[in-house]
């Protein structure tokens, strides 16, 4: 759920951690996110489906279940090694649908846009998103335009929403996941948010950071096709896998250990993590996902997963537990144990 | 990845350990004086891996934590000034002044912008003329260089709209005030690597004569840190006082010329306030008066005049962390009245700081 920057009023307005005003770290994935859409959006709006807080919503047909889903893309600058907002918005939504076990059917699309925006980049933005919607086989069939006075807006801010339908007897939930269970990440972390980074702030790395924006969907067809008994799916995109990770533990009650030294992350995104005193751990996927599946699976799923080209460096990371509920533990490259804990916002960059 | 894997193999990181344990007879209570180091430890658990006679205990070296109440307040002052532009470093945005922080200016429309570098704050001030770029210079050695240099850029180019809130520190008189105190029991000292790598390590040597204590200049990886460690008690069971260099790839006697050469251009020391500890003398970096065009506390001395006296939370037991005499779990605001989300100090908040890596890696571990 994303925060405009319109004014909202709440039925029952809350302060949240003595904040007055929105900050940038209320977007970020963390803890203040978690304190704004509880105290904030769940209040106001609290249902049953939206109870779950799963990537999407899901509601029973006769025999399949719908899956609904929406996603806000802000993204600056507009175009980054490896992608791009438009392809960024079609991939992110199509995700947040795989996430749910659904085979994505269609997708929406809203811009705002804003005055003096050039043509030539809406027309970039616009063909990108064609790309990724052609090469994902899930058309855009409804959309909406909105053009905001110049200062009021980042030159394109696009909406995705998206309707996908759940295969019969496929359940994917938090609450699904089982101590003993496996946890498998689709592979290395970190590259969309220091590709990003890279460019926004003109840092250069040695060797090329490029995102892993990608669409999910058909990996996580072939491992419900391989009858893979998935628990639980997420993508790891803002506050990336310790968040995650931390939300899931939280949601199931259950504890997660996680192995330190079989995280994946390419030696350019370790270096520049390094360097700015980022912690990979935290840092934005935008084509990569955590699975929970029973840990006799885990082998078939990971050979399943490597199959595709995005998911080429899955590996099987750590183990749902039944001790320490909601907590994540994670056992360091030098064999201590530490807790991996919630960010409260987003990651800054150290002084020295 | 090179120059970081070796440094945090597990083998020898439990062999160096094991050395520690047979070396220890004695209780020793040790300081590691970098927030980086801190970080170290509680990030990778090595605490975990010491013997339980061996303590250690967290310094003041976080520049970002032990900035004064009063400065983060002139910081948010000129950060709201119609016209300016607000440089700082990442980790300084959530500390609290007396009133709010700079992510709450930048919040509520101010022009407050995230740098990594000095020379990019003073590309900023080239191609914006008509505003008014304002830096938070903050920092121990490590950073003093590069802000020297951005002021000598400036005033070779005749770039005047750009200016430094200069909170800068200096470890030495920071250790001489906590070995001063009679309050004092650190036995030993991990130095902090990359102050010395500018600064070299000669001031040491006088102090370690002086207050009869062994330093030993550490870096900041797992295994630098263990071996930092040994070094130190080796030293203190052997009742030798000395100062050792573990961070030999980094760090020279002399350390680099050519930035301490800079630094002492620009800048001459200053009594500065330590947030939870007071004033030091001499503790602190000012401009010269050559190059006092560029002080923002001159500069715009008006605006600032109007401030009152910054007040720190009265709760926030941070002077105390700070001097390592009492470590952040033990604090009764711990995880309960001051969090990252709501932080009373700046430890909690800083990457650096003592609190934020015992409430990022241990909070949950120890409720």
């Amino acid at each position: 759920m994303t925060v405009n920057n319109k004014s909202f009023e709440s039925a029952c307005p809350l302060p949240i951690s003595g904040k007055q005003t929105i900050q940038l770290a209320h977007g970020g994935g963390g803890r203040l996110m978690q304190e704004l859409i509880q105290d904030v959006f769940l209040r106001a709006f609290q249902n049953p489906m939206l109870a779950p807080l799963h990537d999407g919503a899901t509601w029973p047909m006769e025999n399949e279940m719908l899956a609904f889903t929406t996603d806000s893309y802000v993204v600056r600058p507009l175009f980054f090694p490896g992608g791009d907002i438009g392809s960024l918005a079609v991939n992110g939504t199509i995700n947040d649908l795989a996430m749910c076990g659904a085979k994505p059917l269609c997708l929406s699309a809203g811009f705002i846009l804003e005055e003096g925006l050039s043509m030539d980049v809406l027309q970039r933005v616009v063909h990108s998103m064609a790309e990724a919607a052609r090469a994902a086989c899930v058309p855009i069939v409804t959309g909406d335009t909105k053009v905001v006075d110049r200062g009021k807006g980042d030159e394109v801010f696009i909406n995705t929403s998206g309707v996908g339908v759940v295969p019969a007897g496929v359940h994917v939930l938090p609450t699904l996941i089982q101590p003993g269970d496996a946890i498998l990440v689709s592979g290395d972390l970190g590259s969309h948010g220091v590709a990003v980074l890279s460019v926004r702030e003109g840092l250069t790395f040695d060797g090329d950071v490029e995102s892993d924006s990608a669409p999910l969907h058909r990996i996580v067809a072939d491992l419900i096709e391989s009858d893979i008994e998935i628990h639980c799916l997420r993508d790891l995109t803002r506050g990336g896998l310790a968040n995650v990770l931390n939300e899931l533990a939280m949601a199931a009650k259950v504890g997660m250990a996680v192995e330190e030294p079989t995280i994946p992350v390419r030696e350019p995104v370790r270096g520049a993590c390094e360097l700015l005193g980022l912690d990979p751990l935290y840092v934005a996927n935008e084509g990569r996902f955590v699975a929970m599946v029973p840990a006799s699976q885990a082998e078939t799923a990971l050979t399943t997963m490597r199959r595709h080209e995005a998911s080429r460096r899955a590996a099987h990371i750590g183990v749902v537990t039944d001790r320490d509920p909601s907590m994540v533990v994670l056992r360091t490259v030098v064999g201590t144990h530490r807790v991996l804990d919630l960010l409260s916002g987003e990651q800054l960059p150290r002084i020295c | 990845m090179k120059y970081v894997d070796e440094f945090r193999d597990r083998a020898v990181a439990i062999a160096l350990a094991e050395r520690i344990k047979k070396t220890v007879r004695w209780p020793w209570t040790i300081m590691e004086v970098c927030g980086g180091q801190t970080h170290a430890i509680v990030r990778f658990g090595l605490d975990s891996l010491l013997p339980p006679s061996l303590s250690l205990v967290h310094g003041p070296g976080c520049p970002v934590c032990v900035t004064s109440v009063s400065l983060i307040d002139q910081a948010v002052c000129l950060a709201s000034l119609p016209r300016a532009i607000f440089c700082s470093f990442g980790d300084m945005l959530r500390v609290p002044g007396s009133h709010g922080d700079l992510f709450g200016v930048k919040a509520a429309g101010g022009d407050v912008r995230i740098i990594y570098s000095p020379l990019d704050a003073l590309e900023l001030a080239r191609k914006n003329p008509d505003r008014e770029v304002v830096c938070f210079a903050v920092g121990f050695e490590t950073t003093a260089p590069a802000w020297a240099m951005a002021v000598t850029q400036a005033k070779q180019a005749g770039i005047a709209n750009f200016s430094l809130l200069i909170a800068h520190v200096l470890v030495p008189p920071a250790m001489e005030a906590i070995l001063s105190s009679p309050q004092n029991r650190i036995q030993g000292f991990l130095a902090a690597g990359h102050v010395c790598t500018v600064m070299g390590y000669e001031e040491y040597e006088v102090i370690a004569q002086r207050y009869r204590v062994p330093i030993v200049v550490t870096g900041f990886e797992p295994l630098d840190v263990l071996e930092g460690v040994a070094m130190l008690v080796s030293q203190l069971e052997e009742r030798r006082v000395a100062v050792e260099n573990q961070y030999v790839r980094s760090v020279s006697r002399e350390g680099n010329r050519q930035a301490r050469a800079i630094v002492d251009e620009v800048f001459e020391p200053a009594t500065r306030a330590w947030r939870g500890i007071g004033e030091i003398p001499a503790s602190g970096l000012r401009l010269k008066s050559v190059y006092s065009p560029y002080d923002a506390e001159l500069k715009f001395q008006r605006e600032l005049a109007q401030l009152a006296e910054g007040k720190e939370d009265p709760e926030c037991r941070s002077g105390l962390v700070l001097q390592g005499l009492l470590k952040p779990p033990d604090c009764p605001a711990f995880g309960i009245r001051c969090t990252p989300e709501q932080p009373l100090g700046a430890p909690m908040v800083s990457s650096e700081g003592a609190c934020a890596a015992y409430y990022r890696y241990r909070s949950h571990a120890t409720a």
